[in-house]
């Protein structure tokens, strides 16, 4: 499967890459993971791929006082062996571990990952379970907003024309696991869980179970309050929407999310 | 077309390629190097795999623009002369192939394994080659070649 003809241009600069993303079919390209096999399966015909990978200098993680910044052109493969995150986001660097497989992280990025918006992403759920924030920059300068409000639906953000996703801040999170279930590596999850301590609350978050990466705010209050992982595992699909495919059906789902959340806060264990 | 340089094998190639082509078609069409398999064409199987500056990646899912500049190693350019590289070697000596058509994917994917770890358990070979898929589910042996290459490497 060949992709659709389209134009191609590389910026030497984020400037110049905002620039060309003037068009309104062109996209911006990283590793490609995400939508090269779209565009392979022609549901994506950009008529400009515009190649952001050779932005070096938007490929890093350091700390930033009590927070951890990632550039978005992070690859996965970065993200997992980097030392920097592995002592203050260890949740962040296991799930990178946990995409695809080894030569999906050596080109995909945390970036286009985000980018793309994808709900069975594993990324994006660990992102908006650490109230982390998404760092954009567009025509009009640079946007600052919390990822609850950056994924707003299927395959879709608050991503404007010309913006493109430049970091990632998270806060420094101690505690969290990230439990995914999926039936070959290659396979998006069927359903995971995040759970982390982030500001003296256990935070829970989903993936696969509806149109974005979802908070299972039952599943929060009834920790707050006191429940064991067992009882506030159970109200793990309050509120979910997932959909039914070939890796699982709804209800298959609403099920599975209550045991990956239990096991999830067992591994979290009580702070 | 885009101007690319693209260095395979140790040789440099300065072509125009159409955007759109894929790096594996690069390499088995453009230079014949039909040694790299394309096996599902979703980026799932990884019988595409070679490194892209010492790191495996899915060359199906690797546009050939993205590779300018970069240094691509086949599986035709693992032995020298005469001699095969230890992974070959080792899947030669421990019957790690059946039917041999995803065998120049794994021995890629071993390759890039053992660089980034020299002395993987058998745990993570198996986690190490979860991108490769054995139709021949010829598993058991490939895992020992990988061990017997971490041995002599």
């Amino acid at each position: 499967m060949i992709p659709a003809p389209f134009e191609y241009a590389r910026a030497r600069s984020l400037e110049e890459a905002i620039e060309l993303l003037a068009d309104e079919e062109a996209r911006p390209l990283a590793g490609g993971h995400s939508l090269l096999p779209v565009m392979r399966l022609r549901l994506s015909q950009p008529s400009l791929l515009v190649d952001i990978a050779g932005l070096g200098d938007l490929r890093y993680v350091r700390e930033d006082g009590d927070r951890v910044a990632i550039g978005a052109l992070a690859r996965h493969a970065d993200l997992e062996r980097d030392p920097v995150l592995r002592a203050s986001c260890p949740i962040l660097a296991q799930t990178a571990a946990e995409i695809g497989d080894p030569q999906v992280r050596h080109r995909g990025t945390i970036g286009g990952s985000v980018a793309h918006g994808d709900p069975a992403s594993d990324l994006p759920t660990v992102l908006l379970t650490l109230d982390a924030d998404v760092v954009v920059h567009g025509p009009d300068g640079e946007r600052v907003m919390p990822a609850a409000e950056f994924f707003t639906g299927p395959f879709e953000t608050a991503l404007r024309r010309q913006e493109l996703v430049t970091e990632l801040r998270v806060p420094k999170v101690a505690d969290g696991v990230y439990v995914k279930f999926a039936r070959r590596a290659q396979d998006w999850a069927t359903v995971a869980v995040a759970a982390a301590r982030v500001g003296g609350r256990v935070a829970v978050g989903l993936t696969s179970m509806g149109p974005t990466p979802l908070r299972a705010r039952g599943v929060e209050e009834a920790l707050a309050g006191g429940a064991s992982p067992g009882d506030a595992a159970a109200r793990a699909a309050e509120g979910a929407s997932p959909s039914s495919d070939q890796a699982g059906s709804a209800d298959y789902r609403r099920h599975l999310a209550q045991v990956l959340t239990k096991r999830a806060l067992e591994q979290l264990g009580p702070g | 077309m885009t101007q690319v340089s693209i260095t395979v094998n140790g040789t440099r190639h300065d072509v125009d390629v159409e955007p759109r082509q894929l790096l594996v078609y690069f390499l088995r069409e453009q230079l014949g190097l039909t040694g790299t398999n394309v096996g599902c064409d979703t980026s799932s199987c990884g019988a595409c795999t070679v490194l892209v500056d010492g790191e495996s990646v899915k060359s199906c899912n690797v546009l050939a623009v993205q590779a300018d500049g970069a240094e691509v190693t086949t599986i035709e350019g693992l032995a020298s002369g005469d001699e095969l590289h230890p992974v070959q070697q080792a899947f030669r000596e421990q019957h790690g192939l059946q039917c041999g058509f995803c065998t120049p994917g794994f021995v890629m994917a071993a390759v890039s394994l053992l660089r980034e770890h020299p002395s993987p358990t058998e745990e993570e070979i198996r986690i190490g080659l979860e991108g490769n898929l054995c139709r021949c589910t010829g598993y058991h042996n490939i895992v020992r070649a990988v061990q017997a290459a971490a041995g002599a490497a």
